[in-house]
């Protein structure tokens, strides 16, 4: 059984690094392992922006996320500076993530056995 | 270690310049736009199937088949879905993106 | 960059675990957001005692040249903070040879220190590392 840690750099449908990362942290999930952390950064923080609305017969990366942070008790967390540079705060933050500061991508990559990349 | 390279090496340097770095034991897995790399008939396929020699490369099957590429895959490349992507990653001791 | 510093938590107890931790940079400046963004996390990592190297490979390698007057973008300069790393303990920053040379630099075009390596040292470099970052 491994920790991971999973540090997310796009935000949402833009890229496929969102899809990815998800994917990979549900079949480590369902193989045993624990996510450590999910560390949204850089355009990474719309991922918990509460304000999305995509077609209702595409997935929504949003709900995903937080349903699996729910399900498993993963820690989703948004890089404070990078979310105040592109205007998410508390007051549009989906229920279930956090914001805080990048110690807690570096805490991660101290804590985890792995620590997978994500990003454009 | 285990390099994953998301994006195509017809859009980006990317997987040419994975392939510089690798080390024994090294292992390459494609993945999203990077499966690119992983197909025949391309003028990309002579430097993968030289790598493919000296080192064990992968393709994120999801991936190859959301494409429409599952017909033109270089022999020798393992598929593996997102299960087998994690075994990868603790496999090896450490995961480099090529991104 | 004090938003970015500021406020380290220390959730988990951390004390003593030091990890080797490399940061690829491929990118070039002004572009993207990344070598910015990128060097942030670089400023925390030292914070947090953790023993940092950085590495410029392809287009990352022109994030360290000289002579970066960024008014005419409007854009904020932040070159000078690679000459900062020093003060925070970082000093292990090295350049790849053929990714400097294919672009016609030298090693007196940088803004800093760096040791310049061939991809067969940067390849070693990396295996002895235990947390890589790309951005």
């Amino acid at each position: 059984m491994m920790k991971f840690g999973i540090l997310v750099n796009e935000g949402p449908y833009t890229h496929q690094a969102s899809d990815t990362a998800y994917l990979f942290a549900k079949a480590a999930i369902e193989k045993g392992h624990k996510i450590h952390r999910v560390f949204f950064y850089h355009d990474g923080v719309y991922n918990s922006s509460r304000l999305t609305e995509p077609p209702q017969d595409d997935r929504h990366i949003v709900n995903r996320w937080q349903k699996l942070g729910k399900d498993h008790h993963i820690d989703l967390v948004v890089c404070v500076a990078a979310a105040l540079r592109r205007g998410i705060k508390d007051e549009n933050l989906m229920e279930g993530f956090r914001i805080s500061g990048l110690g807690q991508l570096v805490e991660s990559g101290i804590q985890s056995d792995r620590l997978v990349v994500f990003g454009d | 270690m285990l390099h994953t390279v998301n994006k195509s090496p017809t859009e980006r340097n990317a997987l040419e310049s994975c392939f510089k770095y690798l080390k024994k034991g090294s292992a390459v897995l494609l993945i999203e736009d990077g499966v690119y790399g992983a197909l025949k008939g391309c003028a990309t396929t002579k430097m993968v199937e030289q790598t493919l020699k000296n080192f064990p490369i992968y393709a994120l099957y999801p991936d190859i088949e959301a494409r429409g590429m599952q017909d033109r895959v270089i022999d020798g490349i393992k598929l593996v879905d997102y299960s087998g992507f994690v075994d990868l990653v603790a496999e090896h001791t450490t995961v480099q993106a090529w991104l | 960059m004090s938003e970015a510093t500021g406020g380290v938590d220390m959730e988990e107890d951390t004390s003593g675990k030091v990890k080797k931790f490399l940061y690829v940079n491929r990118r070039a400046p002004y572009g993207t957001i990344y070598a910015l963004e990128s060097l942030e996390v670089v400023l925390i990592t030292a914070a947090f005692d953790q023993d940092v190297s950085l590495a410029f490979i392809d287009d990352g390698v022109y994030q360290v040249v000289k002579g970066q007057h960024t008014k005419g973008i409007d854009v904020k300069n932040f070159s000078p903070t690679y000459r900062a790393l020093e003060g925070y303990d970082i000093e292990k920053l090295y350049v790849e040879k053929e990714s400097m040379e294919t672009r016609g630099l030298k090693e007196s075009d940088f803004i800093v220190p760096v040791k310049v390596i061939s991809a067969q040292e940067m390849g070693d470099l990396m295996l002895t590392q235990d947390v890589i970052l790309s951005f």
